[in-house]
């Protein structure tokens, strides 16, 4: 097992004499995706004559079937087959694992006559085409026997209990230095439910080649579709072959497969043909998974010169009933400011509506919405700047386990932020500023988000063409990974990026976890660079001992590689010819990457400063955002575009969970009020007029070899906090309610007089 | 989606035989909401009529001074057209407030002005609904939705009509011209053409199955400065919170009622030498709903009136 200091020696990567890392390369897979080639899973071609499945959804929150009836739907015309509980095939029992290593159980579909939440799937349709499918899942009749479900979060905090397996992070004594201190903040701020949106609903094509099934499916993980396929069906997973190869947005929302796969899957091999299964967008909402709400207590102490002296943050949150998940969403602050007594925890509420999950950055994206405005509420009570009171609050070791950060620059990043975006012309007086009709004002507020190592492997083939072909069981979901891996793979080997190809999300090759918690790049990206490392040795050895080489008899350890060459002083070869010379199939190796053994003694987090300029319309109540900017800091970046477009991405997250973004459970269903995107209101275009953000420069030697660390989920943490805290600024309105939406700003303003 | 059969009109006459000789059609034009009621059952017309590339999509001076637009122009078209942009610029920004680019260029002025609710519990299929299934009881009256009509709602529906175009017309006093199978020709105010709820939610319109809408025809506009408000809670692509249209001394509020909602009192208020402020209270002294939408309605309401008063431009 490597040490961090085995990483930290230079390398190809942080030597970067190509050039190609950092730069700004167009994505990989941009061309097809802008013109429509590229076959998302529903649309790959399949070997004959698809089918079509429509999934019909339970519409109670909670009881039984008492009688399903699909005769009608059977008898419609182009059905195929029709099921409900009472007829679906045989799968694996909920949970079971045939095999111990599988990542995920069976998760079985139409299982029985229990109703968990509303929009549970209950009856599938098989047809010749989707329109024939659909309608005759209008046919289906089903009779229910409900029973009293918990649907209302916040009328069931009294049913909190512990998160499962966790206890309160304490240091210190929160309750003794909370009482001691001189200046106190006591708040409690509400996160709503929100769901990820993704354009592409999740979808499967599916068909079976003998006993092994083919899947082409919308999913985060690679693995772990195909071993919760395989638990399912009941078959080992080496009979599931799982692709995924383009996703059209994911979130985390696709970090678990759902009932399209399974049914796909079970519908192709009852019909002999190929079957395509996509949920409607009403579906998207209740058939999978959401962020679930989440209300925040947080407690700060401090003395008058504004040093915390203690600090808490406590959360509860909610989950379904048998599909245990808790939002960490106090975890953030164990890590970020200075306090000798420390209180985080939570509490989860167990509901009986879908699912909640993982959904960008889960935890700081809530958690940060509270802590954040708290700090701004303890300056303006202390009379200091925001900046100032968090720079009298850095630490200087973590404040949780007195472990030294790896790399931290949230300090720069402040003053980096306050200097580009004119903090300097903020005027503290909340109100003071207008624009006609607007109230104006800025806020800020930090960004934390930790960074994640996880194991990899990779295969990568050179071919007497002189092309290398990257292959690993890795997702691109929209956010550059097939780009980040040519980078490194050309820059690792001296290989120009047109003799570079990537090759992803396909079960059969070495795996990676996938897309998921911001971990993606540098997973996937260390364990292409070491495969790559593993390549120049095994070319240098090949040179070194081939008379036909003019390398033949070298030190394979001297032989270095650029322009597509092998080089040593002034002799070369063609790394084309060195392939061509090793057989038809040329050059193959496989690689990968391990967290090292230390990795954990250092505190290792990616940071920001986010900065914000809003208008609040004095009449209505309307937030707009005018401009926004951030600064942070997330070690060395592989392409500088695409990192940018993540942060800005997620920043534009922040502004939608602080102005637009929520879905409420309706207490008489069971179901969520806004099943569409015409109703759950994402931030559009008009929206973000003036958005902007700056990466610092930054290797992290304690990450891995190349020194870099995740951007996928670090622009949301705290983008909504820098919004409110400039809502406050401008009109003089704290509002701890998600979203600021004009009903609750402006009822605010009334309240005020204005 | 059900089933359903498909004809595109050759003309007028066409589409109207058509339409009389199929109980259950209805007309489709740019379809952007009509299609998405569909896939959602909520719409299962046996028949789709397509009038979408019959000849009404001019527009034209009328001899009184005023326009009239075919019911087929789009609403980048109106909104677009010069003469709608320098005479009735209210109209220009209302339409100019709804849907997307994509949307508008698609969607046509009588399509818009079909366009059905979209109360939240009206596009859930699942979910009691007056309006879409009669006697099924109302959703929306104890329900999450925030949108919800404060002038004309009856017991058994509280929706509102989504339209912003309508606002403007009905505050330039518009006139909906229509057709039927045979030939008969009625023209009825914008303001109107809409039914409140009352018993009847599920009828939207006066307008019988067979009644086809020709054109709009405005007016010239009334004297005086005109503004154009909608609060919404992002800044575009979602329907109206509440709207106001003001056109001279006209006032016409929009998604607060099953039709477009003249204040004919705030009107009235302003003859005898109102102020803003003190029309406004006069219209929403008689709205009902919660404290906090009448409120926003009054003050929008009283800022408009101000604003077009001031000539100030937003």
């Amino acid at each position: 097992m490597s040490t961090v200091r085995d990483w930290a020696a230079p390398n190809p990567v942080t030597e970067n004499r190509s050039g190609l890392i950092g730069k700004s390369v167009d994505r990989y897979e941009g061309r097809l995706k802008v013109t429509g080639t590229a076959p998302y899973a529903f649309e790959v071609e399949t070997p004959s004559q698809p089918l079509y499945g429509h999934i019909v959804s339970a519409t109670i929150a909670r009881g039984r079937i008492t009688s399903i009836d699909v005769s009608q739907a059977a008898a419609a015309p182009g059905v195929v087959l029709a099921w409900s509980h009472l007829n679906v095939p045989t799968q694996a029992q909920r949970g079971a694992k045939l095999n111990p290593r599988s990542q995920r159980g069976s998760n079985p579909t139409l299982a029985s006559d229990r109703v968990e939440h509303y929009g549970q799937s209950v009856a599938f349709i098989l047809a010749d085409t989707p329109e024939n499918a659909r309608a005759a899942g209008g046919l289906v009749r089903v009779a229910y026997a409900a029973e009293d479900a918990d649907l209302d979060f916040l009328s069931s905090l009294d049913l909190a209990g512990p998160a499962p397996g966790e206890e309160d992070a304490r240091v210190g004594d929160f309750e003794a230095g909370y009482s001691a201190s001189e200046v106190t903040v006591d708040d409690t701020w509400f996160s709503p439910l929100q769901n990820h949106a993704q354009m592409e609903p999740c979808a499967t094509t599916a068909w079976w080649e003998g006993d092994k099934v083919v899947v082409h499916t919308s999913i985060q993980m690679v693995k772990g579709g195909q071993h919760a396929l395989a638990e399912t069906l009941g078959i080992p997973s080496d009979r599931v072959r799982l692709f995924t190869r383009y996703i059209g947005g994911g979130f985390g929302g696709k970090g678990q497969s759902y009932d399209d796969l399974t049914l796909a899957a079970l519908a192709a091999r009852e019909s002999g043909q190929p079957v395509r299964v996509a949920y409607t967008r009403q579906q998207m909402f209740q058939a999978t998974i959401h962020r679930p709400a989440v209300q925040m207590r947080v407690r700060l102490g401090a003395d008058r010169t504004g040093r915390l002296n203690a600090m808490a943050l406590e959360a509860v949150t909610h989950c379904a009933r048998n599909a245990p998940f808790v939002e960490h969403a106090a975890n953030f602050a164990r890590n970020l400011y200075a306090a000798p007594h420390r209180l985080t925890g939570h509490r989860l509420v167990r509901l009986d509506i879908p699912h909640a999950g993982a959904m960008r950055a889960p935890g700081e994206a809530p958690g940060m919405l509270s802590l954040e405005c708290a700090m701004d509420e303890l300056a303006e009570t202390l009379g200091l700047d925001p900046i100032e009171l968090r720079i009298r609050n850095e630490p200087e070791v973590d404040p949780d386990n007195a472990k030294p950060f790896s790399v931290r620059q949230l300090v720069r990043c402040m003053r980096e932020g306050a200097q580009q975006f004119g903090w300097d012309r903020r005027n503290p007086t909340p109100g003071a500023v207008r624009d006609g009709r607007w109230y104006v004002g800025m806020g800020m507020a930090t960004a934390i988000r930790g960074n994640f190592l996880l194991p990899a492997k990779a295969g990568l083939r050179l071919t007497g063409d002189g092309l290398a072909t990257l292959t690993q069981g890795m997702t691109d979901i929209g956010t550059g990974t097939y780009t980040i891996l040519a980078q490194i793979t050309g820059e690792t080997l001296g290989l120009p990026l047109d003799q570079v190809r990537v090759e992803l999300g396909d079960s059969d090759m070495p795996p990676a976890p996938g897309s998921g918690g911001q971990f993606g790049a540098a997973t996937a990206g260390s364990a292409a660079f070491e495969t790559g490392m593993v390549m120049r040795r095994r070319l240098a050895e090949l040179a070194a001992g081939d008379p036909r080489s003019p390398l033949y008899g070298e030190d394979p350890t001297l032989m270095d590689f650029a322009n597509g060459n092998i080089v040593l002083g002034n002799r070369s070869e063609s790394l084309a010819a060195l392939a061509a010379r090793a057989g038809p199939d040329g050059v193959y190796v496989e690689g990968g990457i391990s967290p090292a053994a230390d990795a954990r003694d250092w505190s290792q987090h990616t940071y920001g400063a986010q900065f914000a300029e809003v208008g609040v319309d004095s009449v209505t109540g309307e937030v707009r955002l005018r401009r926004m900017f951030g600064v942070f800091a997330a070690g060395r970046i592989l392409n500088a575009k695409l990192a940018k477009s993540q942060i800005t991405g997620g920043m534009i997250w922040g502004v939608g969970a602080a102005l637009t973004e929520s879905n409420a459970v309706d207490p008489r269903y069971g179901s969520f009020l806004h099943q569409d995107l015409g109703g759950y209101l994402a931030p559009v275009h008009a929206d973000i007029v003036n958005l902007d953000a700056v990466l610092l420069d930054e290797a992290d030697d304690k990450a891995n070899p190349m020194g870099i660390k995740g951007v996928g989920e670090l622009g949301i943490c705290g983008a909504g906090a820098a919004i409110a805290n400039a809502v406050y600024n401008a009109c003089g309105v704290r509002l701890r309610d998600y979203p600021l939406t004009p009903d609750k700003v402006m009822a605010a303003l009334e309240a005020k007089g204005l | 989606m059900k089933p359903f059969a498909f004809e595109r009109a050759r003309d007028v006459d066409h589409a109207l035989s058509l339409a009389a000789a199929s109980p259950g059609a209805r007309f489709l034009a740019g379809g952007t909401n009509l299609l998405d009621l569909m896939k959602l059952e909520i719409e299962q017309p046996a028949r789709l009529i397509d009038v979408g590339r019959l000849p009404l999509a001019e527009i034209a001076e009328t001899a009184a001074g005023g326009l009239r637009i075919g019911a087929l122009a789009t609403n980048t078209a109106v909104a677009s057209d010069p003469r709608v942009r320098s005479r009735y610029p209210a109209l220009a920004r209302a339409i100019l407030a709804g849907g997307s680019v994509q949307l508008r260029n698609k969607a046509t002025v009588g399509g818009n002005l079909m366009q059905r609710t979209r109360c939240p519990y009206f596009m859930d299929a699942a979910k009691p609904c007056n309006k879409r299934l009669p006697g099924s009881g109302c959703s929306a009256m104890e329900g999450l939705s925030r949108s919800l009509a404060l002038f004309g709602a009856s017991e058994m529906c509280v929706a509102v009509s989504p339209s912003d175009m309508s606002v403007a017309l009905a505050a330039f006093d518009a006139v909906a011209e229509t057709v039927r199978a045979d030939g008969s020709v009625r023209r009825r105010p914008v303001e109107t053409l809409h039914r409140l709820p009352g018993e009847a939610p599920q009828v939207d319109t006066d307008l019988a199955p067979d009644e086809l809408v020709l054109a709009v025809e405005l007016p010239p506009p009334p004297p005086g400065p005109q503004a154009w408000r909608k609060v919404r809670a992002r800044a575009s692509y979602t329907g109206a919170i509440a709207s106001v249209a003001v056109a001279g001394d006209r006032v016409a509020l929009g998604a607060v009622a099953a039709r477009p909602w003249r204040a004919r009192l705030a009107e009235a208020a302003l003859a005898d030498g109102a102020s803003a402020a003190e029309a406004a209270a006069a219209e929403l002294a008689h709205a009902e709903g919660p404290e906090g939408r009448r409120s926003l309605v009054r003050r929008i309401t009283a800022d408009a009136i101000r604003e077009a008063r001031e000539g100030a431009a937003s």
